[in-house]
C-alpha cells in the first residue's frame, strides 16, 4: 500500500499542487451565491413549505427571461403538488406584476405570499403592499434564500475550465508522446490554424457551406486531422531519416504550417459554417458534460492506457532514456518516432477541429503561441524535456493546473498583466518543483547544506611494517 | 595513529562519513598520502572510492570527517576550493570542452592575459612546455575533440600542472587505453612522483597497481579496510582484502564440449575499421577475439549483428547464410549483442529492470500488442533467480545496479529471447572481482548448453583464462589465431596484436 503511494506521488505529484490550487480558489471565491432557475425554485419551495400552511393562495412572479421562465414553471409545480393554489403566474416587467395585482385584489382573492425573485423583489410596486392592496391582506414576499458557495466550484465555472483547456490538453498528449522520446514539436500551434482552416474551406467550398450535412461536415474534419498527421508524418521523417534536430525541424514545419493556412484560407477568415458544426465545440451531452470535455477524457484514457500497457508504449519510453539501447534491443526506432510525430500532428489537428468548433469559424490566425502553452502543460505535468520519463495523465493534471491559475485569477480580479507573470512563474516552480522531488532538497540550496562537525576518529592499528588495517569490528 | 611513512602526511583524510537520501556511500573514510607517492585506491564497485574522491575534490560535502594538508586542517566547500589548495581530479569521463583546442583547456578559467586581454602567445609558449614535460608532442591549438583519448588525458594532466596541483587524482585512468599508452602513462606518473606530485590511482587492473604503487588503500562497503605497502601484498591478498573473503581461482574452469560450426564469418568488411574478417565459432565454444583499442573488434561485432552496416561479407549460421539489415533481423536469427558500454548502450538506465529485460522480448511477452506484464514478470523472476541478480524488486530503476548485476540483466534479456550466438563485448569492464568470477560462470554454462559465445576482450588475463581459442585483431585484419589456448602467454597475444 504505501509502495502505490509513493509511486503515486512520484508520478503524480502534481495532483496534490492541483488540488491545493483549488482549494485555496474555492476559499478566495467564497461568496454569497443566488441560485437561479430550477435550483432556485427547489430551495424557494422548501422555504414557502415551511413559512406557510396549506391551504394557502400564492402568486409567482419572474421575469420573461429563460432562466426566470424555468424557476417559475418549476415552482408553480412543486407549489401545486404541495397543495398550494397558484391563481397566477407572472412573467413579465413590473406593469404586468400590477396589473396581476389589481386583477386578484379585484377578484377578492387572499394571497398568503409572493414568491418571487430577488431582484423582482426589488420592484417598487411590491412597496407598501398592504395600503396599496389592502384587499389582499398582508402579503409578505418570499425569496430563493442566498447561499455561500464559492464560485471557483459552480459547476457552470467547472465546466468551462474544462472546456477551455480542451485544445491544449489534447494537443499535449500528442506533445507528450514526442517530449518523452526526447524530441518537441513546436509546429503544433500552426497545425491548429492549418486544420481549422482546411475544415472551414472545405465545409464552405465542398460540403454545402451553411446547409451542410454532419456527414458532410464529419470528413471535413476527417480531412483537417488527416492533412495535420500528414504533416507531423512528414516532420517525422526529417527527424528519422534526414536526422534533423527535432527542434529545427518542426521549427521549420511551424513556419510552412502557417504560410499554408494563410495561402488555403487567402488570408482571411472563414464564417460560412452551420450553425450545427458548434456540437463538438459547445455542445453538451452526457450529465450536461461538454462533447470536447467528454472527447478529451477519452483521448486521455486511451493514451494512458498506449503508454503503459502496450508495446508502443514501452519502446516511446525506450527511445527516449536511450536511444541507443533501444536500437540495439531490437527496437524499431525509426517507426517509433514516425508514429510519435504524426500522433502529435493529428492531435493538433483535433485541436483545430475543435477551436473552429467552438467558434464556429476557422481563420489561419488561430492557434498562435499554442505550441509554448501545450510545452508549458506537459512540462508542469512532471514530463522531462530531456526524455525518457513522463505521464500522460500527469499532462492532463498540468494542463489543469494552468487553465485553474488562469480561472482563478480571472475570478479574483487578477489583472492580465499580472496573470502572464504569475503564469511564467508557475511554470518555473513546477520545473523546480518537479526537480526537487527526483533530487534531493539540499543540492537545489547548496547554502542549507550541513557544516561538518568536528572531526569523528576511529579505532585504527598500526603495525610495525607500516601495514594499518579497521580494527576488527563487532 | 598516524601513518609512520612521513613526518607529516601531505594529505590526511579522518573519519569521513556520507550519506545521499537512503544510500550511507561512506562510513569510515580514512586516506592519508605522502609526498611523491602513488596510493592505489582500491575496491569493487560500490565501495565508497568514488565518493571519498568527490568528498577531496569537492564535489561532495562530507556529512563529518576532516580534511588536513600537511597537517592543517582544511574545508573544501567547492572543486574550486580544491584547485586552489593543489588538488585536481582527472575522472573517467574527461572535463574538456571538445570544440576547444587542447591550448585552450588547459587555461580554461585561468587564461593568461596581457592587459586584460588574453595572451595566445603566453598560453602557446606555457602549453607546449607542460606538454613537453609530458612528453608529447600533441599541436596546442588541435581541437579536443579530435585527440585520441590517451592524448586527451595528457591535456587533463597538463592543466592540473598549469595549476600548480601537488595532488593528482586519476580515476580508472587506464580503462579506455591501449597497453603502450598506459605504459608511457607509468612513465608521466613515474615522472611526477620524481617532482614531489602525489597521485591517488583508482583501477580495477591488479596488474597496474602492482606496477606503479606504493601503497593501497583498500575499502569496502564505504568503509576504509586496510593501507597496506605494496611490497607486502599478493595478488590474492589484494583480492582477499577488496572482496571481504578468498577467491580460489580468478578464473573457472570448464569441460569444453565443442560441436559443429555455429556461426561463420566471411570476408566482413567496413571501411578502414574492418579489411576484410573471416572466422567460425562452434556450438559450446569461447572464441576469444582481442587486440588493442581501435583494432576492429567492435565493429565487427556490430556488423554481425546489423547494428552498423557491413561493405561486404556474408554471415552463416548452422551454414545457412543470414540476411541481416539491423538488430531486429539479428535477434530474430538468435544472435545477440552484449554491449562495452552497458550505460551508454545495453540499457535503458531510466526504465526498471523488468522493462529493459522486456525490451526485445515485447513480441512474445504480449498479446495483441499490449504487454503481458504477469508473464513478464514471471519470465524475469526465473532469469533472477538463475543468474543470481540481486535486486530489491523488478521495478527497480537500471540506473541503481552494480555494473555486475547490469550485464546480468542485459544477460537475462538476451537469453529469454532464445540467443544461441552471444556476443559479448568486454563481459567485465567496470565490474569487481567478485562478480567477474561469477560472469564468468555464467559464460560456462552458456556454452556448456552449446551455445557459441564470441568474447571481446582489451584484458589479456581473462582473453587467456577463458576462452577455448583465441583471434587476435590488429588494424582491421585477423593477424593471429591461438588454439592452445592453455599454453598460450600474454607476449604471445601481443606480438600478434602490436604486429
Amino acid at each position: 500500500m504505501k509502495t502505490v503511494l509513493t509511486r503515486f506521488w512520484s508520478n503524480y505529484g502534481m495532483a496534490g499542487v492541483l488540488l491545493l490550487l483549488c482549494v485555496y480558489y474555492s476559499f478566495a471565491t467564497l461568496q454569497e451565491q443566488r441560485p437561479h432557475g430550477e435550483a432556485a425554485a427547489k430551495s424557494l419551495a422548501a422555504t414557502v413549505g415551511k413559512a406557510i400552511h396549506t391551504p394557502a393562495t400564492i402568486l409567482i412572479v419572474a421575469k420573461n427571461t429563460d432562466e426566470d421562465r424555468q424557476f417559475a414553471d418549476e415552482l408553480e409545480r412543486r407549489l401545486k403538488s404541495a397543495g398550494y393554489e397558484i391563481p397566477r403566474k407572472v412573467l413579465g416587467d413590473p406593469r404586468a406584476a400590477r396589473v396581476a395585482l389589481d386583477e386578484l385584489s379585484t377578484q377578492g382573492v387572499k394571497l398568503a405570499a409572493i414568491a418571487t425573485t430577488p431582484d423582482c423583489a426589488t420592484w417598487a410596486v411590491f412597496d407598501g403592499m398592504a395600503s396599496k392592496y389592502p384587499a389582499l391582506g398582508d402579503v409578505p414576499l418570499q425569496t430563493p434564500a442566498n447561499y455561500r458557495w464559492p464560485t471557483f466550484l459552480k459547476s457552470e465555472n467547472l465546466l468551462n475550465v474544462a472546456n477551455q483547456i480542451v485544445v491544449v490538453a489534447v494537443i499535449a498528449v500528442g506533445m507528450t508522446m514526442v517530449i518523452i522520446t526526447g524530441g518537441i514539436d513546436l509546429s503544433v500551434g500552426s497545425l491548429i490554424a492549418l486544420s481549422a482552416v482546411v475544415t472551414g474551406v472545405l465545409i464552405r467550398d465542398f460540403a454545402g457551406a451553411q446547409s451542410a450535412t454532419p456527414l458532410g461536415m464529419a470528413l471535413c474534419c476527417l480531412a483537417g486531422i488527416g492533412i495535420s498527421a500528414l504533416i507531423g508524418a512528414f516532420s517525422g521523417l526529417m527527424v528519422t531519416f534526414f536526422k534533423v534536430p527535432p527542434f529545427i525541424a518542426t521549427l521549420g514545419v511551424m513556419q510552412v504550417a502557417s504560410g499554408l493556412a494563410y495561402i488555403i484560407a487567402k488570408g482571411s477568415s472563414i464564417y460560412e459554417i452551420p450553425d450545427s458544426f458548434v456540437w463538438l465545440g459547445r455542445g453538451v451531452g452526457l450529465l450536461s458534460v461538454p462533447n470536447a470535455v467528454i472527447l478529451m477524457v477519452i483521448i486521455f484514457a486511451i493514451a494512458h492506457v498506449l503508454m503503459s500497457r502496450t508495446t508502443l508504449g514501452r519502446y516511446i519510453y525506450a527511445v527516449g532514456g536511450n536511444i541507443e539501447a533501444a536500437r540495439l534491443s531490437g527496437v524499431r526506432v525509426g517507426a517509433v518516432l514516425m508514429f510519435v510525430y504524426t500522433v502529435s500532428g493529428a492531435m493538433a489537428g483535433l485541436g483545430g477541429v475543435i477551436t473552429a468548433s467552438q467558434l464556429k469559424s476557422a481563420s489561419p490566425t488561430y492557434g498562435l503561441m499554442y505550441e509554448l502553452y501545450v510545452i508549458a502543460a506537459v512540462v508542469v505535468g512532471g514530463t522531462s524535456l530531456a526524455g525518457g520519463e513522463g505521464r500522460v495523465l500527469g499532462t492532463l493534471i498540468g494542463a489543469f493546473i494552468i487553465a485553474v491559475i488562469q480561472n482563478g485569477m480571472n475570478l479574483t480580479g487578477v489583472e492580465s498583466y499580472t496573470q502572464k507573470v504569475v503564469l511564467g512563474l508557475v511554470i518555473l516552480g513546477a520545473v523546480l518543483l518537479d526537480m526537487m522531488k527526483k533530487r534531493d532538497w539540499k543540492s537545489l540550496f547548496p547554502f542549507f547544506r550541513k557544516r561538518s562537525p568536528a572531526p569523528a576518529t576511529e579505532p585504527v592499528e598500526t603495525k610495525s611494517n607500516g601495514i594499518e588495517t579497521a580494527k576488527a569490528k563487532v | 595513529m598516524i601513518a609512520p611513512l612521513a613526518d607529516k602526511p601531505l594529505l590526511e583524510m579522518e573519519g569521513i562519513e556520507k550519506s545521499f537520501p537512503g544510500v550511507r556511500a561512506i562510513k569510515r573514510g580514512r586516506l592519508n598520502l605522502g609526498r611523491g607517492e602513488v596510493l592505489a585506491l582500491l575496491g569493487e564497485n560500490g565501495a565508497g572510492k568514488s565518493t571519498m574522491i568527490k568528498v577531496l575534490a569537492g564535489a561532495h560535502m562530507p556529512d563529518t570527517g576532516t580534511i588536513r594538508l600537511n597537517g592543517i586542517p582544511v574545508r573544501i566547500t567547492s572543486p574550486h576550493d580544491a584547485l586552489k589548495l593543489g588538488i585536481a581530479v582527472i575522472y573517467q569521463e574527461f572535463n574538456l570542452v571538445p570544440a576547444l583546442t587542447a591550448r585552450e583547456n588547459i587555461f580554461l578559467g585561468r587564461e593568461r592575459t596581457r592587459a586584460g586581454f588574453v595572451s595566445v602567445r603566453d598560453e602557446r609558449e606555457e602549453a607546449r612546455q607542460l606538454l613537453r614535460r609530458l612528453r608529447s608532442n600533441i599541436n596546442p591549438e588541435a581541437p579536443c575533440r579530435s585527440l585520441s583519448v590517451a592524448q586527451q588525458q595528457l591535456v587533463e594532466i597538463a592543466k592540473a600542472l598549469s595549476r600548480d596541483a601537488k595532488i593528482l587524482v586519476m580515476d580508472e585512468p587506464s580503462a579506455a587505453l591501449t597497453s603502450q599508452e598506459v605504459e608511457s602513462l607509468f612513465a608521466i606518473i613515474r615522472d611526477l612522483k620524481t617532482r614531489g606530485i602525489s597521485v591517488i590511482y583508482i583501477s580495477h587492473r591488479l596488474d597496474e597497481i602492482f606496477e606503479i604503487a606504493d601503497r593501497v588503500t583498500v575499502m569496502r562497503d564505504g568503509q576504509w579496510i586496510a593501507t597496506v605497502p605494496i611490497e607486502d601484498l599478493t595478488r590474492d591478498g589484494l583480492i582477499e582484502l577488496m572482496v571481504g573473503r578468498r577467491i580460489e581461482q580468478e578464473f573457472p574452469k570448464r569441460q569444453a564440449e565443442i560441436g559443429d560450426v555455429r556461426l561463420a564469418i566471411e570476408d566482413m568488411a567496413r571501411g578502414s575499421f574492418v579489411k576484410g574478417v573471416t572466422f567460425s565459432i562452434r556450438r559450446g565454444e569461447v572464441l576469444g577475439l582481442t587486440g588493442l583499442v581501435g583494432a576492429g573488434r567492435t565493429e565487427v561485432a556490430r556488423m554481425i549483428f546489423g547494428a552498423d552496416a557491413a561493405d561486404r561479407g556474408r554471415v552463416l549460421l548452422d551454414g545457412r547464410q543470414l540476411d541481416i539489415h539491423s538488430p531486429k533481423d539479428a535477434i530474430r536469427h538468435g544472435i545477440c549483442l552484449l554491449t562495452e558500454d552497458r550505460k551508454a548502450q545495453g540499457l535503458v538506465l531510466g526504465l526498471t529492470v523488468r522493462e529493459n529485460f522486456g525490451l526485445p522480448n515485447l513480441p512474445r511477452l504480449s498479446r495483441l500488442s499490449f504487454v503481458r506484464h504477469g508473464q513478464e514478470r514471471l519470465a524475469f523472476g526465473q532469469h533472477v533467480e538463475n543468474l543470481r541478480i540481486k535486486i530489491s524488486t523488478q521495478e527497480q530503476l537500471a540506473r541503481n545496479l552494480s555494473g555486475g548485476n547490469q550485464q546480468k540483466v542485459v544477460l537475462a534479456k538476451w537469453l529469454e529471447s532464445n540467443s544461441e550466438v552471444i556476443i559479448i563485448d568486454e563481459p567485465t569492464r567496470g565490474i569487481d572481482v567478485g562478480a567477474k568470477y561469477e560472469i564468468y560462470q555464467l559464460m560456462n554454462r552458456l556454452a556448456a548448453t552449446g551455445k557459441a559465445i564470441l568474447m571481446i576482450s582489451s584484458e589479456l588475463p581473462e582473453v587467456l583464462g577463458m576462452s577455448d581459442r583465441i583471434l587476435v585483431m590488429h588494424e582491421g585484419r585477423i593477424t593471429g589465431e591461438i588454439t592452445d589456448v592453455s599454453h598460450a602467454t600474454q607476449n604471445q597475444v601481443m606480438e600478434f596484436a602490436a604486429r
